[in-house]
């Protein structure tokens, strides 16, 4: 019996350990990512760092200035909830209240492959069809460009937002619907009017979810963007957080290497934020 | 009859709905017709068959593929006992509620955190601190941690379906709580782990921010045995060299082209299963 | 009392089921008719019918006329909307929006046209004070109308219906989702309403019907067995099984 019962208690032991594991990876995360980040920001001086204009990390006088990278990230990313949101939004509303189930079905398919193909085959995609095609259009010397990184953006965010807008748009309840429809309204008004403001909260949980999409994604965005670390202007070469990360890693070393840790840990403080304001509209949502 | 400004509405809101949704499709069709028109062609018994030589010039993937079952296989391996035996501890010894709450707060943090961020924890934390140099053990690992919310999620739904008196009927009959989660539990989160799978599996082979500086770049064919520590490039990284670095499209369409076959495959199943579970629950 | 509504031969099926089997009946205006009937019977089916809201089922079909002020409602020159608009609806479960009191009540309003800021304050006020629920919720308009009671909400819905100025109020069973003193309360406004509107209530409670009804009409398995005074159908009916019913045999 007293065998058993050790027995009992190692394996409760175990389970313990694998459900705490999430937080482990969440702990060790962090940990590593404001340990390998801090040193290069008091180096740098923290103002300097965040504020400064200028990145030549491989100049004889390197200078370490992140602000066109944290704008160029803060602009792409509105960009692309300026395009994306209201695509994603209209067709949510249809999808989830009009469309017959047909239409439906295919859709949902076709928002579910949107979701899953890989970012770098949107980045191919955008470099021979996208880049191009801004170059032509906007008579601009590349196209390679913050635009093109938009337009992209815009389209991956998509399938996010759309399924998470028609899951809170079905559970809406149908007597809402019913009341409108039933003091004169026409469905479309009713939906629009009733059942859109209902579903809010979920709406704009699927909104702030597109945020942290466009915001964290570097490989579709490095094939289309250029790459050069200017300050952001719709139609030049520009350089993101998570692409100033992923540009320079392979080559770096010391004090460059660890400015990139700092770039890494200022997107992740982003991140933190987005999922802490995700995490109140899911809530809310659940009310 | 509607007034004008009623009809003006009604017409703007249907033309806007009808615009995004056929945008979103036409979109979705001009990518998967696209990159199937410039990539199969592309793809050759050679191209599949065979490792790149620049002796020779050619270009040949067989180590990408065979880099990527590495990776989805690995990745597997460790992320299924680990997302299961954590959606166990919750639903069936978990009383505490606010370490729940806390527990599964981490994992919508991690599958908020993006995946240029794993990379490069992963390097700093498995290739490096641990000691496993850049190979596919280091980058499997990092999707280990990637994956991990995603399988426990799954298993956590397939559970609550297992009702409460089979546990209490095992519990009754005087079996220790183990015995019941072997006989009883166990076997109720066999649905929950298949779509842990699919999912899983959609999201490994599409990762590449991750993979870039844990598993590299390499297109080296590797032996079986020293594979798992040797470096090697996915498909998806693969893909992203061979269109940015070395201009050579043809290629990179053709593997495009296989990774949009397997998504659709990944998708195409993961609908049949979740029909499959749903239909044998109501059962 | 002149008639404001007529139902014709009205059949309706979900399906291949027959709901509704040749439903033939005169509502008379500024009056209060009651459907009663075993849960099954038709009796909500067809209050739908009196404003077309059995249109958004895709599988119902519906032959037969409903005739409003003289014009079959199902005519294709019909604007549902608008008929819709003067025949209003409160339904079962109290249904507010998930908005601020004020803004429940003039959302109909603000759907057909009005801007007017102060036309639309003197509509709430009017509609609140019509629904007897005015001085019970004049100093918080602004805040949210689910945080209100299930009675409370109910009279808001009926505000809410008032406030777009219908002829006819179809009432779904409102009260069965509330308590005994709501109910009263309920019961008292549709008697005051009835000064200005017709109304016509669905209840499966008996006593409800005599306390406030004109007229009962009974149903059962989608017809319309008997219609008459209240009073007259309560004490001589005169088909077996609307007595079997009221004496509380089956059902």
């Amino acid at each position: 019996m007293k065998k058993n019962k050790m027995i009992e208690r190692a394996i409760h032991g175990v389970f313990l350990i694998l459900g705490l594991l999430t937080v482990g990876c969440v702990l060790l995360i962090t940990v590593y990512l404001v340990i390998s980040g801090i040193p290069a920001i008091t180096e740098i001086g923290f103002f300097d760092f965040l504020f400064g204009t200028q990145w030549a990390s491989t100049a004889e006088e390197p200078e370490y200035g992140i602000l066109p990278f944290i704008l160029t990230s803060v602009y792409g990313t509105a960009g692309a909830i300026l395009i994306g949101v209201p695509v994603g939004f209209f067709a949510a509303v249809y999808l989830s209240k009009l469309a017959n189930p047909k239409v439906k079905a295919f859709m949902e398919g076709a928002v579910s492959l949107l979701a899953g193909i890989p970012s770098v085959v949107y980045g191919l995609v955008g470099m021979l069809v996208l880049v191009p095609a801004v170059r032509e259009i906007f008579d601009i010397p590349d196209g390679a460009s913050l635009f093109s990184a938009i337009i992209v953006l815009a389209i991956m965010i998509l399938p996010s937002i759309i399924k998470v807008s028609m899951t809170a748009l079905e559970a809406v309840p149908k007597e809402y619907e019913d009341a409108s429809l039933a003091l004169g309204a026409t469905p479309v008004e009713t939906y629009f009017r009733v059942s859109v403001p209902a579903a809010k909260s979920g709406i704009a949980a699927a909104v702030v979810l597109g945020v942290g999409r466009a915001i964290g994604e570097a490989m579709a965005v490095m094939m289309v963007s250029g790459n050069a670390p200017n300050m952001p202007s719709l139609f030049q070469s520009v350089r993101f957080l998570t692409t100033a990360v992923a540009s320079e890693m392979s080559y770096s070393s010391g004090l460059q290497q660890q400015a990139l840790f700092s770039i890494a840990l200022v997107l992740f403080l982003f991140i933190m934020l987005i999922n802490a304001t995700l995490n109140f509209f899911l809530k809310k949502e659940k009310d | 009859m509607l007034n004008r400004r009623r009809k003006a509405y009604i017409g703007i809101m249907k033309a806007a709905m009808y615009i995004s949704t056929g945008l979103t499709a036409a979109l979705v069709i001009f990518l998967v017709a696209y990159v199937f028109i410039k990539g199969i062609p592309n793809i050759t018994w050679e191209l599949l068959s065979t490792k790149p030589s620049y002796i020779s010039g050619r270009i040949g993937i067989l180590p990408d593929v065979v880099n990527t079952l590495y990776i989805v296989l690995a990745t597997l391996v460790f992320v299924i006992p680990l997302g299961v035996g954590a959606a166990i501890y919750l639903t069936e010894y978990a009383k505490n509620k606010k370490l729940v709450g806390v527990i599964e707060y981490a994992a919508e943090t991690l599958s908020g955190i993006p995946s240029i961020i794993y990379g490069l924890v992963g390097m700093l934390f498995f290739c490096q601190f641990l000691g496993f140099k850049t190979s596919l053990l280091a980058g499997s690992l990092t999707l280990v941690i990637m994956n991990l919310p995603t399988v426990m999620r799954t298993t956590q739904e397939s559970l609550k379906t297992v009702p409460q008196s089979y546990r209490d009927g095992a519990f009754g009959l005087g079996a220790g709580k183990w015995r019941v989660i072997r006989t009883v539990v166990l076997p109720g989160c066999v649905d929950g782990v298949i779509t842990g799978c699919i999912l899983s599996i959609g999201r490994i082979l599409g990762e590449s921010a991750a993979l870039l500086f844990t598993a590299g770049f390499a297109h080296a064919l590797n032996g079986v045995l020293e594979g798992l520590t040797s470096p090697g490039a996915s498909l998806t990284v693969a893909l992203y060299v061979y269109a940015k670095e070395e201009g050579e499209f043809g290629v990179a369409f053709a593997i495009a082209a296989i990774l949009m076959i397997l998504t659709l495959l990944i998708n195409f199943s993961a609908t049949l299963v979740s029909r499959y579970f749903a239909k044998k629950r109501e059962l | 009392m002149s008639d404001i509504m007529t139902a014709k031969d009205l059949n309706l099926w979900y399906d291949q089921t027959q709901a509704l089997k040749n439903v033939n009946i005169t509502i008379p205006e500024k009056s209060i008719t009651a459907f009663i009937g075993p849960s099954g019977c038709g009796k909500s089916t067809f209050l739908k019918t009196l404003n077309r809201m059995n249109d958004l089922i895709p599988t119902v079909k519906i032959t037969g006329e409903v005739c409003y002020n003289g014009q079959n409602i199902y005519d294709s020159s019909v604007d549902v909307n608008e008929l819709r608009r003067e025949i209003g609806m409160v339904f079962q479960k109290p249904n507010p929006f998930p908005m601020s009191i004020y803004d429940n009540i003039a959302y109909g309003p603000r759907t057909h046209g009005i801007k007017s800021k102060v036309k639309l304050d003197e509509i709430v006020e009017q509609s609140l004070r019509d629904a007897a629920i005015w001085d019970e919720v004049k100093d918080r308009l602004k805040k949210n109308a689910l945080g209100m009671s299930g009675g409370q909400q109910q009279r808001l819905c009926i505000a809410r219906a008032l406030a777009v100025k219908p002829k006819i109020l179809l009432m779904d069973e409102p009260t069965s989702a509330l308590d005994p003193i709501s109910t009263s309360r309920i019961e008292e406004l549709a008697i005051e309403l009835k000064k200005n509107y017709t109304i016509v209530i669905v209840t499966h409670n008996m006593q409800q019907a005599v306390r406030i009804s004109d007229n009962t009409a009974f149903f059962l398995l989608g017809e319309l067995i008997e219609y008459g005074e209240t009073e007259k159908l309560f004490s001589q009916p005169i088909d077996k099984r609307t007595e079997d019913y009221i004496t509380g045999r089956f059902g």
